[in-house]
């Protein structure tokens, strides 16, 4: 660290002296001085499509006066030949943390806290718009010399803590200015992320659904506010409102989050700009589609140590595909016209910063891109365009003066001037001495080969071919090397000291070990061109390997997304769960994602034709209760949650929709856990493996929420702490609802009677309760408070349209019919808590047989992949019968969740979803050979083989080349296995 | 179906005089099965078969076209022409009647604290009133290791029939093994505490085995002297030396797996059996010179990666089987009591996934039976051997068609009959006479 310090030495030029004009000075006479600073011979990048191949850059008062080929040069004016050098604006790293401490997190209390700490302000302490950076920040000179040497002129810094930030400050990097002249702009931006704030340990939101519907609700309160309908003091809303108009800079971190955030930002028209996670390679479209400007993080993953082979194999092909992949993101991006900026954030140090920039140009991004992302791009995000960037005229005086080409590795970079101030990162008059040295002492020839670094050097001396122990130091055109002598026993070395001339020759004397001194000197051997040509040819050559993309990017991703195709399947047993009932030796023809045509010996010469003897066709097997592809199960910050909705949190990369196919698995209801009375929001989605989060939601779906019962609403199982969220009783749970109900009224009839009301997100959904337009599937167990719920709904006259897991549904099926709610149960478990004790496998037969619509759910993504054998659990307790036993889990969960319309039954017209089976589908010995949605066979047996195969080749040969990585002496990375934990209900 | 309702009706009104869970009495007069297939569990089907049983053991067993018995009339015949007889299934390594409701913890007994403790006793809190235990039986699961957990060495397992009135009536054998769960070789960092969560190398591995190393040779040390005082784990472990006990040993990783053969090798064990080896196929190999069986991870689980072909547990079995390596099934994992009773359905998956099904069989009788050391008496339908078998209606591996109509442990003749059966007629009753 030290080190690094003294390389970096500021001038104090006296022409940078900006002292406030009002400021009484009392060691001295006021000096002004008016000079002027000329660069003159440079090639000059004002901006990157704007050169000057020979120019001059003049400057005065920290700014930039002219550039040009042929410009004036007032006579007082120091001049500075720079020929044969090149001048770029310095870089802009425009999200940072620069010279602000992050506060350090607080200790939560024993229970959870479910209130803010705070009053004045917005009641989620996680909401600061109020906070300044400004009022935070010191400069930080140790981090500052770091940033000016890997090129950066101007930092743009926020408090990198809570939900909403408050603004941010735009600084440059003066290190011989004061905050008078540094802060170049006070409020450069306001600052929003999905992660709460370490200074509060108020519960919600736990989940990023809950993160993006607090911001939604804090712009609909913000502008309720604004109108002047808020009688109390909101000091946070005030903040939001007048920072309106700033650049609006979103922390999202990855590209599923990317879209996430811009999904906020949309309906409220603001288009934030966004910093990406660097995988928006994989779905670079749905990225593109955003429009919006990009901050984009370099820190690409190092080659994992994969010597250790037992470690090794819990490295998954996701992880060590973005090896090779994860530099491709900016070239990927800049192809697809994304405006981005770079930035060192992620990174442990900005010195990672070049080699990772040039790891991205390696990887394909373009040199002109590489500088638009570093200068021009991030001052245009910051409406600076005209102070930073480039070095037009008026602009700072931040420059770097380099040997050459920035962004090729040989290139030094001598000095990072910023307002005008120098630094020198490198001596620009020292010589380059690097290259190969021939000299002779003691009537034997040596060779001498210098390279390394500028500031760094390393010698290699050779002599008869064998390599001498060296060392060498290189300062003020002073070398000093010693090296050993010829006899590497004895310890003993020879030192030189000699000065380089101007031909970079090497004069002086030598020490040797016998004390004698005798003269020195060392020619220059010019590099051979040719040798150097087809070192670079070599170079260029080897082109980067780059994994091939799949969707998902993982394991059993496909290189293209399947299409849907017309296909006759011939000759199979076709449970059609219609009228029609099983059909033994039937076609069904499959078309435009439809069922075309169901009978039999049909024949269409376009079909892809199925031999299917012996085997049966089902419709595809719906979940109502599952937990998979979402990055959220649980908003448990408070006892309601109907805010959030599982459709803004989708996972599509999530395996476990791949093994749901392989267990004939079509659609899923994919609902909030149970941790509170109301919960959220479902997503019901299409297991259509490949395609995008939002591709997979039902097109007008129909709209659900979650509610639940019993020990998990009152916190039985949380710990002996968790006592203060009402209600603690099942006594407490109905009063909730009632309490819910009764304001959703209230409410309903406030906005429907015109008058202004402040909207409010659970409002409404709870309204769309009221107004059939929503449906409940509601998690419980006992009969008291299922009896309970159906009550409280007739009170408000609607039904409950889903009892799911329902095990007590037995109890009270009579009531339950006659309510007409469905029933969407467990096959057999119970016994994992106290209120499943009285829980029997035959209660779907019961509730069955009681006229309930009754499906048989999972809850479990182990378990849902055999869902056709839970159902089959019902012919054994309580004697359903087979045709009835497999509706349990198509065309019954496809009517509770309103979908069997378009799902749930081979019957003509609807899609085209459906399962062909080895075997009897109800029974255990029968795979699923073929998933097919909408036409497209998503699922197959044999082309998962195939894959199996390829996956294990694909993974061989990136630990090759991760080892050849290895011992080409790039760094490594310990390997991490990343584990998806299996979710429940009770899922946090 | 009908014949079934009927059939598990007129149980039920036949045993209304009495408690459901009441334990049977002994066998007190021959019983004959006769036109059932019977399927050995070694392997072998009988298509049309008489077994006759006296005294709680098998008799005789008989194709019928080939052998006619005369059966005597004090004899209790039944006919089961169409349906199957099976072995009783056996659960190896269960918690079953240690803990009854997952979330209350004053029903949970399976594991005491503490790191050696080798002289812990699972049997003695066996609970055979278990509601749990008695929802085996309609399923065709009869017998079972009862398997303390926790510790590094978590104590001794003990084998017991499930229709039993007290813990000694249940026991089939005692003390069988002592269990022991090998150091992980990879740990995770603590995120509650903001440590990374991803999975790494376990630096205190080396110690760990150590550790358990240095247990033995003191176990070992302890044997050559006066004994006195009377050290209680030492003691505990001598049985593993002199062959009265096994040492189960639960690792699941191929790493932990050669390092704990080769432990139990270098501390003279005379016989060792790995628990979960979900890797095991990677090191069938060993596993086979070395005579060391496999209580294989629960078949229904899924992958541990998300590169792991996606049947990768369901075909484990075959995979260990195809190289010679012995295989017992088991439920081990989230919810694992209740969830025992779909062993069969395990042993079904695993033919869905390559085995054939009397192969598949033997992971859950016959195997478990040898590997338990108990297959003198338990394991397959064969003369001289319990009684311990039941008739299903249909294939009792397969959902769709176990439905079990009598249910004999030891020639007494068992209750089907369950606190869930009984809510079922209840609520079934309630409905039919409301209609």
């Amino acid at each position: 660290m030290i080190k690094h310090y003294f390389t970096i030495l500021t001038f104090l030029c006296s022409l940078t002296l900006f002292a406030q004009d009002y400021f009484p000075k009392n060691d001295g006479v006021i000096s002004k001085n008016t000079n002027y600073t000329a660069f003159t011979n440079a090639k000059i990048y004002v901006s990157p499509t704007q050169v000057i191949e020979k120019g001059t850059l003049l400057i005065k008062d920290g700014k930039v006066v002219a550039t040009g080929a042929s410009i004036t040069i007032p006579k007082n004016t120091t001049i500075v030949d720079v020929s044969g050098k090149s001048i770029y604006p310095s870089f802009i790293d425009i999200y940072s943390d620069f010279g602000i401490e992050k506060p350090k997190r607080q200790g939560g209390g024993r229970s959870a806290q479910y209130d803010p700490s705070r009053t004045g302000y917005y009641w989620n302490d996680h909401v600061m718009p109020e906070n300044n950076a400004i009022e935070k920040f010191n400069y930080d000179s140790k981090k500052a010399d770091e940033l000016i040497k890997a090129g950066f002129g101007v930092v743009n810094t926020h408090i990198q803590d809570g939900i909403v930030r408050g603004t941010g400050t735009l600084i440059a990097l003066n290190n011989d200015g004061g905050n008078d002249t540094r802060v170049l702009d006070a409020k450069s931006g306001q600052y929003f992320s999905f992660s709460k704030s370490n200074t509060s340990s108020q519960s919600y939101p736990t989940s990023i659904m809950g993160a993006m519907a607090l911001l939604r609700q804090m712009y609909y309160d913000a502008d309720w506010y604004a109108k002047g309908n808020v009688k109390t003091k909101d000091l946070s809303l005030e903040a939001l409102n007048s920072n309106k108009s700033l650049v609006q800079i979103f922390e999202a971190g990855s590209r599923q989050n990317d879209i996430r955030a811009d999904k906020v930002g949309d309906l409220f028209n603001i288009q934030y700009v966004i910093l990406g996670g660097g995988d928006e390679f994989e779905r670079i479209d749905e990225v593109k589609a955003m429009n919006a400007s990009m901050i984009i993080p370099i820190n690409f993953p190092d080659a994992y140590d994969v010597e250790n082979a037992f470690l090794a194999k819990n490295l998954s092909l996701h992880d060590m595909r973005g090896w090779n992949q994860k530099p491709t993101n900016p070239k990927v991006l800049a192809e697809n016209n994304i405006s981005f900026a770079l930035t060192t954030h992620d990174l442990k140090s900005p010195k990672e910063f070049k080699s990772n920039l040039m790891r991205a140009i390696k990887f394909g991004l373009s040199k002109d891109k590489a500088l638009e992302a570093l200068t021009l791009i991030p001052a245009q995000i910051l409406g600076k365009s005209d102070k930073i960037g480039s070095l037009k005229n008026g602009t700072q005086a931040n420059f770097l003066i380099t040997s050459g080409d920035i962004f090729d590795e040989k290139t030094t970079v001598y000095e990072n001037w910023v307002q005008g101030n120098k630094n020198v990162i490198e001596d620009i008059n020292k010589k380059d001495i690097r290259g190969t040295y021939e000299f002779s002492l003691a009537g034997e020839s040596y060779e001498m080969n210098i390279k390394g670094e500028l500031s760094k050097l390393k010698s290699e001396v050779t002599s008869n071919e064998k390599t001498r122990g060296s060392k060498i130091s290189y300062v003020d055109d002073w070398v000093n090397v010693a090296f050993t002598t010829q006899d590497s026993t004895k310890q003993e070395f020879i030192r030189i000291v000699a000065n380089v001339d101007d031909n970079k020759n090497l004069n002086g004397k030598a020490m040797l070990p016998n004390g004698m001194e005798t003269s020195f000197f060392a020619k220059s051997k010019q590099t051979d061109s040719e040798e150097k040509k087809s070192d670079e040819k070599k170079a260029d050559s080897t082109a980067e390997k780059v994994s091939p993309l799949t969707y998902p990017n993982k394991a059993f991703g496909f290189k293209e997304i399947p299409k849907p195709e017309t296909l006759l399947f011939k000759n199979a047993t076709v449970w059609t769960n219609e009228k029609d009932g099983i059909l033994e030796n039937t076609d069904v023809l499959i078309k435009n994602g439809k069922i075309a045509q169901i009978g039999q010996n049909l024949s269409v010469a376009s079909a892809k034709v199925i031999d299917a003897t012996g085997k049966h066709l089902t419709a595809g097997v719906i979940d109502e209760h599952s937990h998979i592809a979402t990055s959220a199960v649980n908003e448990s910050g408070q006892n309601s949650s109907a805010e959030v909705t599982i459709e803004d949190v989708v996972d599509e990369t999530d395996i476990d929709i791949y093994r749901n196919l392989a267990g004939g698995v079509t659609s899923i209801q994919i609902l909030h856990g149970s941790a509170n009375p109301i919960g959220g929001r479902s997503a019901i989605i299409k297991l259509k493996w490949g395609e995008s989060a939002q591709n997979l939601i039902y097109k007008n779906s129909p709209k659900f929420i979650k509610f639940a019962l019993g020990e998990n609403v009152k916190q039985s199982n949380w710990g002996d702490t968790e006592t203060n969220r009402f209600p603690q009783t099942r006594m407490g749970v109905e009063q909730v609802y009632i309490d819910y109900f009764t304001r959703a009224k209230a409410y309903s009839d406030l906005k429907k009677s015109g008058k202004p009301y402040r909207k409010d997100i659970e409002m409404e959904t709870l309204s769309e309760i009221l107004n059939k337009e929503r449906f409940i599937t509601c998690h419980s167990y006992v009969q008291s408070e299922i009896n309970m719920l159906m009550k409280v709904t007739e009170k408000f006259n609607f039904e409950v349209n889903t009892f799911t897991h329902i095990l007590e549904g037995y109890k009270l099926a009579d009531k339950m019919a006659a309510h007409g709610v469905g029933g969407s149960t467990f096959s057999d478990w119970w016994a994992y808590k106290y209120e499943v004790n009285d829980a029997i496998p035959y209660n779907a037969a019961i509730m069955h047989n009681a006229g309930v619509t009754v499906a048989i759910n999972s809850d479990d993504a182990e378990m849902s992949r055999r869902l056709n054998q839970e159902a089959a659990k019902t012919i054994k307790y309580g004697g359903v019968s087979e045709e009835e036993a497999l509706k349990f889990v198509t065309l019954n969960p496809a009517k509770l969740l309103h979908i069997d319309d378009r799902v749930g039954s081979i019957k003509v017209g609807k899609d085209a979803d459906v399962v062909l089976w080895t075997d009897h589908p109800l029974s255990i010995y029968a795979k699923a050979e073929k998933t097919i949605i909408e036409g497209a066979t998503y699922f197959d047996l044999k082309r998962d083989e195939q894959m199996q195969n390829e996956m294990k080749a694909e993974k061989s040969e990136l630990i090759n080349d991760m080892l050849k990585a290895k011992n080409e002496g790039l760094k490594t990375q310990p390997i991490k296995k990343k584990e998806k934990e299996l979710m429940h209900c009770d899922s946090e | 179906m009908k014949n079934i309702q009927n059939i598990l009706l007129t149980l039920f009104c036949a045993s209304l005089t009495y408690a459901q869970q009441t334990p049977a009495p002994k066998q007190s007069k021959t019983v004959a099965i006769v036109g059932a297939t019977a399927h050995i569990g070694n392997g072998e089907v009988i298509q049309n078969s008489t077994i006759l049983f006296t005294d709680g053991k098998i008799s005789t067993i008989v194709n019928t076209d080939e052998i006619k018995i005369k059966i005597g009339s004090d004899v209790e015949i039944i006919y089961a022409e169409g349906k199957h007889v099976y072995p009783g299934f056996i659960i190896p390594n269960s918690t079953l009647g240690l803990v009854e409701i997952d979330a209350v913890r004053a029903t949970e007994d399976d594991a005491e604290i503490g790191g050696m403790i080798p002289h812990v006793r699972s049997i003695i809190a066996y609970n055979t009133e278990s509601k749990i235990v008695e929802s085996m039986r309609p399923n065709g699961v009869l017998l079972g290791q009862i398997t303390p957990r926790g510790g590094r060495i978590s104590g001794t397992s003990s084998i017991v029939q499930f229709d039993a009135w007290n813990w000694e009536d249940a026991i089939v054998k005692e003390d069988d093994g002592i269990h022991m769960n090998w150091p992980s070789s990879y740990t995770r960092g603590r995120w509650w505490l903001g440590e990374d969560a991803s999975l790494k190398l376990n630096d205190k591995y080396s110690d760990q085995v150590a550790e358990v190393t240095s247990f033995f040779n003191e176990t070992k040390a302890y044997a050559e002297g006066d004994k006195s005082p009377t050290n209680l784990p030492y003691k505990a472990t001598q049985g593993l030396f002199d062959g009265s006990k096994k040492l189960y040993i639960h690792v699941d990783d191929e790493k932990g797996i050669t390092d704990a053969i080769n432990f139990s090798r270098e501390n003279k064990v005379k016989s060792m059996v790995i628990v979960g080896g979900e890797e095991a196929y990677k090191v069938a190999g060993l596993l086979k010179q070395n005579n060391i069986p496999v209580i294989l991870h629960r078949v229904h689980s899924r992958p541990d990666s998300e590169d792991d072909d996606y049947d990768l547990p369901y075909k484990t079995a075959k995979l260990l089987v195809d190289q010679g390596v012995l295989v017992a099934l088991q439920a081990d994992g989230q919810m694992e009591r209740m969830n025992s009773r779909n062993l069969p359905f395990y042993a079904g998956t695993t033919v869905a996934h390559g085995l054939t099904k009397e192969k598949a069989l033997e992971l859950i009788t016959l195997n478990p039976a040898k590997i338990l050391g108990i297959d003198k008496d338990y394991g397959t339908l064969e003369t001289g051997k319990s009684a311990t078998l039941f008739i299903s209606e249909g294939d009792a591996l397969d959902m769709r068609t176990n439905q079990l109509t009598h249910v004999f442990i030891d020639g007494r003749s068992v209750s089907l009959e369950t606190h869930q059966t009984e809510l079922w007629h209840r609520y079934d009753e309630k409905y039919k006479t409301e209609k």
